[in-house]
């Protein structure tokens, strides 16, 4: 029972992380290497608020979460919209980005900024406290994890299908040229994608975070997942993404009961590889890979 | 315009003004050795290193249309592999080297590909991936002394033999891969860039090649890491370091894409920079990457290319 | 020409997402002749060639070369048979030379297996075939690089790109669009040629008059169904075709 409690945890975490990465991806075939760095980001810009500044939580966290998704459509702005068209360029310099983020939050000295190293930077939990459930003890944050999760998707769903700003980002995710045609403007796109997915990395680390610590590193770990989630459920697929997170988050639970939690970078890494060898394009995914491309 | 006709070599001034820069080139690189201090030696050898992938890197980019973004799986390959022959087998790094970059290129070769098959994006972040999940497997499994890493190694007779070791890999590299971007086969590869399908349609498998280019690119960064174990007599987990990785790339663009030689000047730029700023930690790497991105965005044809141009139009100043 | 069937297509259907592109299409095609293929925009017609030479595949039905199932093979694998195509969509190989295009097919394990040669001799072939599709040595056109290239040069470069194969079967698909009625003057002859040393051709084609000329047999295509198949006259006489390109009341 505590498998299938903590399975589904760790699979929406994987969902929480995957979504804003996909959407960027979706519409503008950007892969936004800088993804897990606004993940890591946005933790200590609340951490700071909270203890630096002294602004209450929830307040510290809708300003992160504004920063965030503005600094995600000042990258586009800034940097990529110059490079469109030029695929090595993109991938180069959002990479770029992410390093700049992530090593920069561990400077130190420079100007008086103290870097952030270390485990000491702890977000504290929405709800402290837990609840039994089926006769498993389950933290309370856990339980806002699942919800949050199942929150994000359901409310993206709804503005993908049900806004015009959502519609026009689909339209550009299925078809650029098309949707060009219609008037749909894909720079613009590109940037309200890029500050949406920002915000959702953003928001995927204010429900995770809480429990455990913040470091910088996790930026990578994080990427990673996404990336993954991403490979195995098929690049830009939604249903791919979800399903893929399921799939590794159980069976990364899974191993973990059974074989103990070193293996489950194993498990990640053959996951990954056994997915590009029988299904390059992912288990749902719907694009093609080199051969159909004319 | 510039045609590629072949050049009637006439004249020793037409010799002159092609060798000249290549000859500057070797020279100054073996020459440098000479009239460093010890402390610079030690850059000038980080410098091939970083050299050797920045090569590569610039090659899979393009001359075959594939970004690796992993440059650390491929140090940290040849480095293992040869560290663990010498730690566990005793074998002297006369024969660790050799034996871990073909091995270390030939496992490289295989764990990517898979991606090979697919469009480019995928190489890309299976690239990242490696390095990273690497570490994450030693670390977890603990094996090869997880982060401890293993010391005492065997390491090279003097600096000299340091030196000039990297030195001539670079070197060799450099002109290998310039003859073969030439041959057919590099022709072949570039084609693959410009237009696959077309290449398909003429009846030739691209993923073989692309294997093949890769394999060649892994060979030069495995020989990167194998030597780096025998410089300083250990290996560890910081092989798979984000900095080679990123600093390669940076060079690349810095100096010059698609020249090969721009790539390998960058690095021998970039490495004493970021030695000068060992003192700031996380500093050089945020430096790179801004240094990178300026160039990507406002100049991206690089140093190398930039002084190409001038050379050329200076050459034709000459005649008039 | 002979009336061996070098092609055979049966009953191919394609469809993308929502939309059937192909509704069932069969057709033969005979060694040493050249078929049109013709039809409006949106008719099917690249998709057919796709499909033939690998780079779709198909969702049932069946392509045969000389007897051999070729459906579902991948597209480098059926152009090592003997079955090449040019792309509508131009692309050279523009960080080459113009010759150093050709180099490419002239090192496939296809030309290798039927040449051999030593490798000196593949910049002097890839030369001779430029300078006969129309590349004027004396004045180093063959050098260029062909990202400088106009147009008319280009669609014959990726021509030379399927001859430098020594195919058996070339489709071609639209090599005379954007093209000067000079520039198509120049090439029909090498068209002709082509066909006189035994290659089989196929062609999509909007430039009727010119398509005419050469075509043997043509098959019109229209909404992804074979409309009408014969000589050009007895399909340029058929009502359903003009009814297809003319609409219906001035047929």
């Amino acid at each position: 029972m505590d498998i299938l409690i903590y399975g589904t945890v760790n699979s929406v975490t994987f969902v929480l992380i995957a979504v804003g990465f996909t959407l960027v991806y979706g519409v503008s075939r950007l892969p936004n290497f800088a993804h897990g760095a606004l993940y890591v980001l946005v933790g200590f810009l609340t951490w700071s608020f909270v203890n630096d500044l002294g602004i209450n939580y929830p307040l510290a966290i809708i300003l992160s979460l504004i920063l965030s998704a503005s600094l995600g459509a000042v990258i586009y702005r800034l940097v990529l919209i110059r490079l469109r068209g030029m695929p090595t360029s993109e991938i180069i310099a959002s990479f770029a980005v992410s390093l700049i983020i992530l090593e920069g939050l561990r400077l130190q000295g420079i100007g008086g900024f103290k870097g952030f190293i270390g485990p000491f930077y702890v977000l504290p939990a929405f709800i402290e406290g837990k609840a039994r459930i089926s006769g498993v003890l389950v933290d309370y944050q856990r339980l806002i994890v699942i919800g949050g999760g199942l929150a994000v998707v359901a409310l993206l769903w709804l503005f993908t299908h049900h806004t015009r700003i959502g519609l026009s980002l689909r339209a550009i995710a299925q078809d650029e040229q098309a949707a060009m045609m219609l008037g749909i403007d894909s720079d613009r796109a590109a940037v309200v994608a890029l500050s949406i997915g920002s915000a959702l990395a953003g928001l995927a680390a204010v429900i995770i975070l809480p429990l455990g610590n913040v470091t910088a590193e996790a930026g990578y770990r994080v990427l990673i997942h996404a990336l993954a989630v991403c490979i195995i459920g098929g690049l830009g697929s939604w249903a791919g993404a979800v399903l893929a997170s399921f799939v590794l988050g159980f069976a990364m639970i899974v191993s973990t009961a059974l074989f103990g939690a070193v293996w489950e970078s194993v498990v990640l890494v053959g996951a990954i590889i056994i997915i590009l060898i029988l299904k390059p394009s992912g288990l749902l995914g719907k694009q093609k890979e080199l051969e159909e491309r004319v | 315009m510039r045609t590629e006709s072949l050049y009637a070599l006439s004249s020793w001034r037409e010799m002159a003004y092609l060798l000249m820069p290549r000859l500057v080139l070797i020279l100054g690189l073996l020459l440098l050795p000479l009239v460093l201090s010890m402390y610079w030696q030690r850059v000038l050898c980080s410098a091939g290193i970083y050299a050797l992938l920045a090569l590569g890197f610039d090659f899979l980019a393009q001359y075959v249309g594939l970004v690796s973004l992993g440059g650390a799986f491929f140090i940290g390959a040849g480095g293992y592999i040869s560290g663990a022959l010498n730690a566990y087998l005793g074998w002297p790094p006369v024969l660790t080297i050799p034996i871990a970059t073909i091995t270390g290129a030939l496992m490289s070769t295989l764990v990517l590909l898979p991606c090979l098959r697919l469009r480019g994006i995928y190489f890309a972040i299976v690239s990242f991936m490696f390095p990273l999940l690497a570490v994450y497997i030693i670390v977890a499994l603990n094996v090869f002394r997880g982060t401890e890493g293993i010391s005492a190694l065997a390491t090279f007779p003097n600096i000299w033999v340091d030196q000039y070791l990297i030195l001539g890999a670079v070197i060799v590299s450099l002109f290998a891969m310039r003859r073969l971007v030439n041959e057919d086969i590099g022709l072949i590869l570039r084609g693959i860039r410009d237009n696959d399908q077309a290449v398909r349609a003429s009846g030739i498998d691209i993923t073989s090649y692309r294997t093949k280019a890769v394999f060649i690119a892994s060979l030069m960064g495995c020989f990167g890491g194998a030597y780096l174990s025998h410089l300083y007599g250990w290996l560890g987990i910081s092989l798979f370091s984000m900095d080679f990785s990123i600093l390669p790339i940076a060079a690349a663009v810095l100096g010059g894409m698609g020249t090969l030689v721009g790539p390998v000047l960058g690095a021998f730029i970039l490495t004493p920079m970021s030695e000068a700023l060992r003192g700031f930690g996380q500093l050089r790497v945020v430096l790179y990457c801004l240094i990178l991105i300026g160039f990507i965005v406002y100049k991206p044809e690089g140093l190398m290319n930039y002084l190409q141009r001038k050379y050329h139009q200076f050459e034709h100043w000459e005649e008039v | 020409m002979s009336e061996e069937i070098i092609l055979r297509v049966r009953n191919v259907r394609k469809a993308f997402g929502g939309l059937q592109a192909i509704h069932g299409v069969s057709f033969d095609l005979a060694k040493g002749e050249i078929l049109g293929v013709i039809g409006p925009n949106g008719s099917g017609k690249t998709t057919l060639v796709n499909i033939v030479t690998g780079f779709v595949k198909p969702d049932s039905g069946e392509v045969f070369f000389k007897d051999k199932k070729i459906s579902g093979l991948q597209a480098h694998k059926i152009a090592d048979l003997g079955v090449t195509r040019t792309f509508q969509i131009m692309r050279p190989y523009h960080s080459l030379s113009a010759f150093k295009n050709l180099i490419v097919p002239l090192n496939s394990p296809r030309v290798r297996r039927t040449r051999g040669g030593r490798l000196g001799d593949r910049d002097a072939v890839a030369i001779d075939i430029l300078e006969e599709i129309g590349f004027e040595r004396d004045a180093y056109v063959p050098y260029k690089m062909a990202s400088s290239l106009p147009l008319g040069y280009l669609k014959r470069l990726e021509l030379a790109r399927c001859i430098a194969l020594r195919p058996e079967v070339i489709i071609c698909d639209e090599i005379f669009s954007g093209l000067s009625m000079a520039e198509i003057a120049t090439m029909i002859p090498v068209v002709e040629k082509l066909q006189m040393e035994g290659i089989t051709i196929m062609m999509i084609e909007h430039r009727l008059r010119e398509l005419f000329r050469l075509a043997n047999r043509v098959i019109v295509m229209n909404f992804g169904e074979k409309l009408a198949e014969g000589t050009p006259e007895e399909v340029m006489g058929d009502h359903k075709v003009k009814e297809a390109y003319l609409g219906t009341e001035a047929a």
